[in-house]
């Protein structure tokens, strides 16, 4: 996720907490932000915005830390590999076959988690796994956002015959699980990459969103703002882009960001079954699956890859969690 | 009630002829030639290619394979896979096999989920709420190939308490461990959930007005509480005996029970068109059923809820 600045979302005070260097943490944190923008110009006078509160509350909450701090190992290690590790991770050497065992004390060296079936270091290619499944978990989290964020709002804001036939399509997708569609979807493609298992993904992923969107705009599209927009001349674009969308963006955020967990272990499933990412391609997946029909000889093959993995998605969830207790102000 | 069901009825029906639809073009449209595949690495005969395209209807256009098929469908006739075996008769083995053992899953899912969140929910912040939080978390995260394959390692290869693979699906002994493990994500979502209902409703005034007018603690949690709390864990539980049949494919594989998941996945390798089409029409009849079921359920539980 590219650290897309934030306007005004760090208070001064926290300047020293380095929130840059958490591009997903501070893109969460700024979305928060704006559904109070608007009234913000109203009265600065006013004590906390719900935006303010809402980072005054992840602040302080060790959840947000915590996966904080995990997502910007694994975005580190995603898109800057050597900086853990130069050990190729297609470089195979089958004196290490089997499996040489782990060295659990050499920390950061080919051999910390052992070697895998094929002599490979099982450590190179864990830190290189990570970047086919972020990738994916990112891309389809924001394709689905989009995707799914335009049908709601179209579907919400516009009601009527047009609600009616999104809404049908929308449970038409629904009648097919996840997995299922993907595995449908990806078999007819010989040439599987990152992209075509996003694609898939997204496809059989919109619905959720769409539907959450749909909710909220209902919900809004009555308020006395809008109304007032309204009168005041503004055209439908505005009145959806900059009245309601700040306003219903919070919960399809913590949606989203917990769904990214999903979507990534959606994608390693993909690759456990032979239909996702293939071979050549690094990925948990990948490693886990060839791991798997070796267990009993070499567990660690398969521990450490599914070890990244469910931290990956614990981290996202914990995230979304956090997110959304601090949205939230019932919860406090 | 009965126009509310009515009508619901008819709104299925666009909602499965889309469904069937889409999955009948993604299976028939998509590149890969099935009658080509029969031949595996030989050189096809191409009178024969002929002969077997126009014998499963493949040579006529999409449409019209799709509304024969549909037609079919209705009068009970789910056409024939491409080894030459009805696919009513593939699924007729399938499916028993699948409902045991989702029902399995669904029973552990409903009476540990629901009291574990009940106790919880009664107890925020106590130890056992922080203990059950992170478990379900552990749960949720860790992915269900990977917790399968290390049950099936741990409890099957290593401490041999349970056959590693099911034999004989007949015996729900051999069934647990495969059950216990597709129910886990389930569990922890349904513990989570019941968890915040209760404990947000804790605080309602319904509840104070019950302790106030002197009622045993008991039969306001077990009535009052529970009753309220329990509308968003039906419509939970509801569409997931459906997720729990289809989303079987990774679980059925790791312990090789001969059910739906397994049946479907290998029909998807192997480009088995008609077989996909045929198990997943019916898991999306029994997603739209469950769906339909939930709903009703709610003027059970509220009501406020009145269909008309």
């Amino acid at each position: 996720m590219p650290d897309n600045k934030p306007p005004q979302v760090t208070p001064s005070s926290v300047v020293g907490a380095g929130p840059n260097a958490d591009g997903a943490a501070a893109t969460v944190a700024a979305a928060a932000v704006l559904p109070v923008e608007a009234d913000k110009q109203a009265s600065t006078e006013k004590a906390r915005s719900l935006g303010q509160d809402a980072w005054r509350e992840l602040r302080r909450s060790w959840l947000f830390w915590t996966s904080g701090v995990l997502l910007v190992l694994l975005i580190l290690m995603a898109v800057w590999p050597s900086l853990f590790t130069d050990v190729d991770p297609r470089q195979a050497d089958l004196r290490n076959h089997f499996l040489g065992a782990p060295q659990w004390s050499h920390f950061f060296q080919e051999d910390w988690f052992g070697y895998n079936i094929q002599g490979q270091s099982v450590y190179a290619r864990t830190v290189h796994g990570a970047r086919a499944s972020i990738i994916v978990g990112v891309c389809v989290t924001l394709a689905v956002t989009v995707l799914g964020g335009i049908v709601g709002m179209i579907a919400g804001y516009f009601g009527g015959w047009v609600d009616t036939l999104l809404s049908r399509i929308t449970d038409i997708f629904f009648g097919i699980p996840l997995l299922l569609g993907g595995l449908v979807l990806l078999q007819a493609f010989t040439d599987r990459t990152i992209w075509t298992v996003t694609f898939a993904l997204t496809a059989f992923g919109w619905m959720q969103i769409a539907r959450v969107m749909r909710g909220a705009v209902i919900t809004q599209k009555h308020a006395d703002f809008v109304t007032a927009a309204r009168a005041l001349g503004a055209g439908t674009g505005r009145i959806l882009f900059k009245h309601i969308l700040p306003n219903v963006i919070g919960p399809v955020i913590v949606v989203a960001t917990i769904a990214l967990g999903g979507y990534i272990a959606t994608e390693a499933t993909l690759s456990y079954l032979g239909i996702g990412l293939k071979d050549p391609t690094v990925s948990w997946g990948v490693d886990i699956s060839a791991a798997q029909k070796n267990l009993r000889q070499g567990p660690h093959a398969l521990l450490v890859p599914a070890g990244f993995l469910s931290l990956t998605v614990l981290a996202f969830i914990l995230l979304g969690d956090a997110v959304r207790d601090a949205l939230d102000p019932k919860l406090r | 009630m009965g126009r509310f069901v009515a009508r619901r009825l008819l709104q299925m029906i666009p909602v499965f002829i889309g469904t069937t639809l889409l999955i009948f073009l993604m299976v028939y449209s998509l590149p890969g030639d099935p009658v080509k595949a029969m031949f595996g690495s030989k050189a096809a005969d191409p009178a024969t290619v002929v002969r077997l395209r126009h014998e499963y209807g493949l040579d006529k256009p999409l449409i019209q394979q799709y509304w024969d098929y549909i037609s079919g469908l209705f009068q009970g006739d789910f056409g024939q896979s491409f080894t030459g075996r009805p696919v009513a008769d593939l699924m007729a083995d399938a499916f028993p096999v699948t409902i045991r053992l989702a029902l399995f899953a669904f029973a552990i899912e409903l009476v540990f989920g629901i009291g574990l969140g009940v106790l919880t929910g009664l107890r925020r912040g106590k130890f056992l709420d922080q203990a059950v939080l992170i478990f379900t978390l552990i749960v949720v995260s860790i992915p269900v190939f990977v917790l399968g394959n290390m049950a099936q390692f741990v409890v099957g290869v290593k401490w041999k308490l349970v056959t590693p693979t099911v034999q004989d699906p007949q015996d729900l002994t051999q069934l647990t461990l495969p059950a216990i493990v597709l129910a886990l994500l389930s569990l922890a979502y349904v513990t989570r959930l019941t968890r915040t209902t209760v404990a947000e409703n804790l605080r309602a005034d319904y509840v104070r007005t019950a302790v106030a007018k002197g009622l045993p603690r008991r039969r306001v949690v077990g009535v009052h509480l529970m009753r309220n709390s329990l509308i968003p864990v039906v419509t939970f539980l509801g569409t997931d005996l459906g997720v729990l049949m289809g989303g079987a494919i990774v679980t059925e594989g790791i312990f090789n029970v001969p059910g739906v998941g397994n049946t479907l996945y290998q029909a998807v390798i192997t480009s088995e068109g008609p077989t996909v089409v045929g198990v997943v029409t019916v898991l999306v009849l029994v997603y739209l059923v469950s769906s339909l079921v939930v709903d009703l359920l709610y003027a059970v539980l509220d009501p406020r809820i009145r269909y008309a």
